[in-house]
């Protein structure tokens, strides 16, 4: 497709609003307002990266989380910017002639598409928990998924396995990258259950803008969406007027231990958790079902319930479990009269709380700590 | 696309295998088989092909987190696996939530009904019914003019740019969604301008359903998967005020408007158009437990009835009694004897091969009194136009007026699609009265205290029908914990008797004009809605191939 006839698109939609979705997308890349116009450019100018979303153990609801982006508008996100090749849920046609049309897209944009994988992949007994189309989901994600340009495990199934691998794990889930040992091909893990859409988004907008992945965490989490907590940003902290109304710490919120951009961005531009009255459970994080609960009793050992269920290891209190490593003391900052501690020999960014960013070639990124004021109410020139 | 051309037989009468795996515009993993003779569907087999197990992942846990666990079951019913499950366990404690609770809750409920329904209509079956390529040769202005016509109060759309759209993705070459459909087949009715208008409100779909999800998220946190509620009530308390209700209602107005003036006119013109699909696709039992309560404990006088409709009489509404209701695993991958007495013993998944003559799905067989039974829309409205639900009687008759249709014909394929839109646009009536009865001052929630032996049973309506959670509940955790999902009963397979479930019952006899393209068939699976991550759940451990769900 032309450049000059996807401009005359984005003519024919509303091109102030246009601009104020790009606004928002720079703002949650961390990019600032002179940025607006290349995220603009980005989403109109080339070809529409192709994507190819597959559907493994899932509930889809992440997929429903994506229908609800409004930056840049669901609708002009299929239509103008991605190639959505391959969706189960929206997919015109059935049976074989998807199954093919999932292989030939493969083939032909081999190294070129995005592979969404939703849902977690069962691996016990050789995958045949879950099949489609006579193929079980593991055989399709090791065919199709190492011709990926990259692999964005969108939500926390795809990620870190989800509900489907919490204890005792009856099919073998696993995430993605842990399912098929993947080293070949880049995994960006957006988890959330479910993951906030504007974070896809980002994603794909930032890879479009610099021809390259955003800097992700040790887990693979983009940092622009997974470097501080949700308790860091939320307006309930504790040092806050609302606080002592509104702050869920008391009720077991496990803000602290989990990171995420929840209450920066919001969900569906309205609220978020704690603002409905319930603490966090920590859904970005690996294993959160069995490590997160007890949900609704203060972390840190306090409280009743700490038996942890019958020979299940790493549920008492919010202990870190087994293999498991955090970049920060697991105790996070909850109480701030806690001093973190970090290992000696660190530098001086690190002590002052920047975490270490490393890009996807393995290269070292500084992240700035600059922090932009974008009025979206006034589209950009 | 081509058959899986097994067993044909020579002669007139030959017999086509059809498989379509995986069948798409549902939610989760559906392989479906259909043997089609001399054009016509003569028997089919419905399979879930994907395993979870999440109730063997609940034993052992909270049975107040029970919920969080649960909503997971699915993203697209989103809520309604929560909302049971609270009611599950408010059930097994003997807890009643306050007045506000309830309303928050017939308001998400009723926000949930009105996402899924849109965006099924137009995401998900409207291209059974609506031709995209013949969308791009309409005229713009005739378009508008029929816009008009069908619906004069909608907001006017620039048609010329939605067909621009349209043709621009289409010639794009990277046609996405919209590639390899049934474009330009026999059984494609609609006018190419028909087409153009409700492809725009497909787009238009797209965009409103956000401010759906809006409406749930101001009193649920977040859409899907709200974070708002609890054992003994609802946590939203403090977003109980005039502001907020303020905001919701101008986004229920909006979407009030949307769904009279856009979705009710379009499912009127597709029933009239595909008037012969009101011959097709029916069923013979329905079942319905009743939802959006009127009062805080029993009677609950919901606004859609409970009832049971046996043999088609539409007018025969008998009393659900929950006793009456098991579970088959004989066609199904989990081990056991044909045996239907409930035994003690573990059932554990035990995949075989895919064999249609002996197991064949994730789905176990739910059967009520031995018979299948179909839930969801058609079976909610028919149980309440049976019992004289006076906003359904109306809307009904009116609709029977506008289109044509009657009781009989509104037993089908294309009814089912109807009966869809008819409870949206009652619901979204009754939800300004709802929000009206909030109170800005009273609690939302109970404190309850917790048994720690009991044991409870919470029932729903949820968008694709009547849902059931049973939880037993030892020194304070979950013991066990059973469900029975709407897409259960519907997409179930054969039982130890060898009854077919309800979709594999109305597929016999659709039309089948190209086994290659088979798009009917389609049309009936997805007016069923499926939802396999619903239904394909269940480990029983203490029973054998059947077991009595237990009503308390």
């Amino acid at each position: 497709m032309s450049k000059s006839s996807k401009s005359d698109l984005i003519t024919a939609l509303d091109r102030r609003e246009f601009l104020k979705y790009c606004s928002t997308i720079a703002a949650v890349l961390g990019l600032g307002p002179s940025h607006v116009k290349s995220v603009a450019a980005a989403l109109i100018s080339g070809p529409r990266p192709p994507v190819l979303w597959l559907h493994f153990a899932e509930c889809t609801g992440c997929s429903e989380s994506f229908l609800r982006a409004n930056k840049p508008s669901i609708d002009s996100i299929l239509l103008e910017t991605i190639s959505l090749e391959y969706h189960e849920t929206l997919l015109a046609g059935a049976g074989q002639t998807v199954t093919d049309t999932l292989q030939a897209a493969a083939d032909k944009y081999d190294g070129q598409f995005f592979c969404v994988v939703e849902g977690a992949i069962p691996t016990a007994e050789n995958g045949i928990y879950g099949m489609i189309g006579g193929k079980t989901m593991l055989s399709i994600a090791k065919t199709i998924c190492p011709k990926a340009k990259a692999i964005l495990a969108f939500g926390n199934c795809s990620s870190f396995g989800g509900i489907a691998a919490a204890a005792p794990n009856p099919t073998g889930a696993k995430g993605v990258r842990e399912a098929l040992g993947i080293t070949t091909v880049p995994v960006v893990k957006i988890p959330g259950c479910p993951p906030n859409p504007i974070n896809l988004v980002g994603t794909i907008v930032e890879f479009l803008l610099k021809g390259q992945l955003p800097p992700c965490d040790e887990y693979g989490r983009p940092l622009f969406a997974y470097s501080k907590s949700v308790h860091h940003n939320c307006p309930y902290e504790e040092h806050t007027t609302e606080a002592k109304e509104r702050c869920k710490h008391d009720e077991g919120c496990k803000g602290g231990k989990c990171k995420n951009n929840c209450t920066e961005v919001l969900f569906n531009d309205e609220s978020f958790c704690m603002k409905a009255g319930h603490p966090c459970i920590a859904c970005s994080e690996p294993e959160f079902w069995d490590k997160m609960s007890p949900f609704y009793q203060k972390p840190e050992g306090e409280g009743k319930g700490q038996e942890g269920r019958k020979g299940q290891e790493g549920r008492k209190g919010q202990g870190v479990g087994k293999g498991q490593t955090y970049e920060f003391d697991p105790k996070w900052i909850i109480n701030k009269s806690v001093p973190v501690r970090r290992p000696a020999g660190m530098s001086p960014d690190r002590q002052k709380g920047i975490p270490r960013n490393f890009n996807l070639k393995g290269q070292k990124v500084r992240q700035s700590n600059k922090s932009y004021q974008i009025d979206v109410s006034r589209p950009a020139k | 696309m081509y058959p899986d051309q097994q067993n044909k037989k020579p002669g007139n009468n030959s017999m086509t295998k059809i498989q379509i795996d995986p069948v798409t515009r549902i939610e989760g993993h559906l392989k479906l088989e259909a043997e089609v003779t001399s054009g016509q569907v003569v028997d089919a087999w419905s399979s879930g092909t994907l395993y979870r197990g999440i109730e063997t992942i609940l034993k052992g846990r909270i049975p107040e987190e029970a919920w969080l666990y649960t909503q997971r079951l699915c993203g697209v019913c989103t809520y309604v696996h929560g909302s049971t499950s609270v009611r599950c366990v408010e059930n097994a404690y003997q807890t009643v939530i306050p007045d506000n609770a309830r309303i928050i809750r017939n308001l998400l409920m009723g926000g949930q009904f009105i996402h899924d329904h849109l965006i099924h209509f137009y995401q998900l079956h409207l291209m059974d019914w609506v031709d995209v390529v013949s969308a791009t040769t309409a005229d713009a202005s005739a378009t508008a003019a029929l816009a008009k016509r069908i619906s004069p109060n909608a907001a006017a759309i620039d048609f010329s740019a939605v067909k621009t759209r349209l043709q621009a993705f289409v010639g794009s070459g990277q046609l996405g969604i919209f590639a390899n459909g049934y474009w330009g087949h026999s059984a494609y009715l609609l006018s190419p301008e028909e087409n153009l208008l409700l492809m725009a409100h497909y787009l238009e779909t797209l965009k409103k359903q956000i401010v759906v999800a809006k409406m749930h998220a101001i009193w649920g946190g977040k859409n899907p998967h709200l974070q708002s509620l609890r054992v003994g009530g609802v946590t939203c308390g403090a977003e109980i005020t005039t502001q907020r209700i303020g905001d919701f209602k101008s986004y229920l107005q909006d979407i009030k408007q949307f769904i009279d003036t856009i979705y009710i006119p379009d499912a009127m013109l597709l029933a009239k158009k595909y008037s012969d699909w009101g011959a097709i696709g029916g069923s013979q039992n329905f079942l319905a437990f009743g939802e959006f309560p009127t009062a805080n404990s029993k009677p609950e006088s919901p606004l859609f009835p409970q009832g049971v409709i046996m043999g088609g009489q539409a007018v025969t509404v008998a009393t659900v009694d929950t006793s009456q209701i098991t579970e088959h695993v004989r066609h199904s991958w989990y081990s056991g004897s044909a045996d239907l007495a409930p035994s003690a013993g573990a059932t554990q998944p035990g995949y075989t091969t895919y064999d249609t003559g002996d197991k064949y799905s994730w789905l176990k067989a739910p059967r009520y009194a031995g018979k299948s039974m179909e839930v969801g829309p058609l079976a909610r409205m028919l149980v309440a136009f049976g019992k004289g639900t006076p906003k359904v009687v109306s809307a009904m008759n009116s609709f029977f007026t506008e289109t044509g249709a009657n009781i009989q014909t509104f037993n089908s394929t294309v009814g089912r699609m109807s009966a869809r839109a008819l409870e949206t646009q009652v619901i979204v009536d009754a939800m300004w009265f709802w929000v009206n009865a909030l109170s800005t001052s009273s609690s939302s929630i109970n404190t309850q205290s917790s048994k720690s032996t009991c044991q409870g049973v919470g029932f729903n309506e949820a968008p694709r029908g009547a849902l059931g959670h049973w939880i037993d509940i030892a020194g304070g955790k979950i013991g066990n914990y059973q469900i029975i999902s709407p897409t259960g009963w519907n997409c179930s397979p054969r039982c130890g008797n060898d009854i077919p479930g309800p979709l594999e019952k109305a597929l016999v006899g659709t039309p089948v004009a190209d086994a290659a393209k088979p798009l009917e068939i389609l049309r009936t699976v997805h007016s069923f809605d499926p939802c396999l991550a619903c239904a394909v759940h269940v480990l029983d451990p203490h029973n054998d191939s059947t077991y009595i769900v237990r009503a308390t």
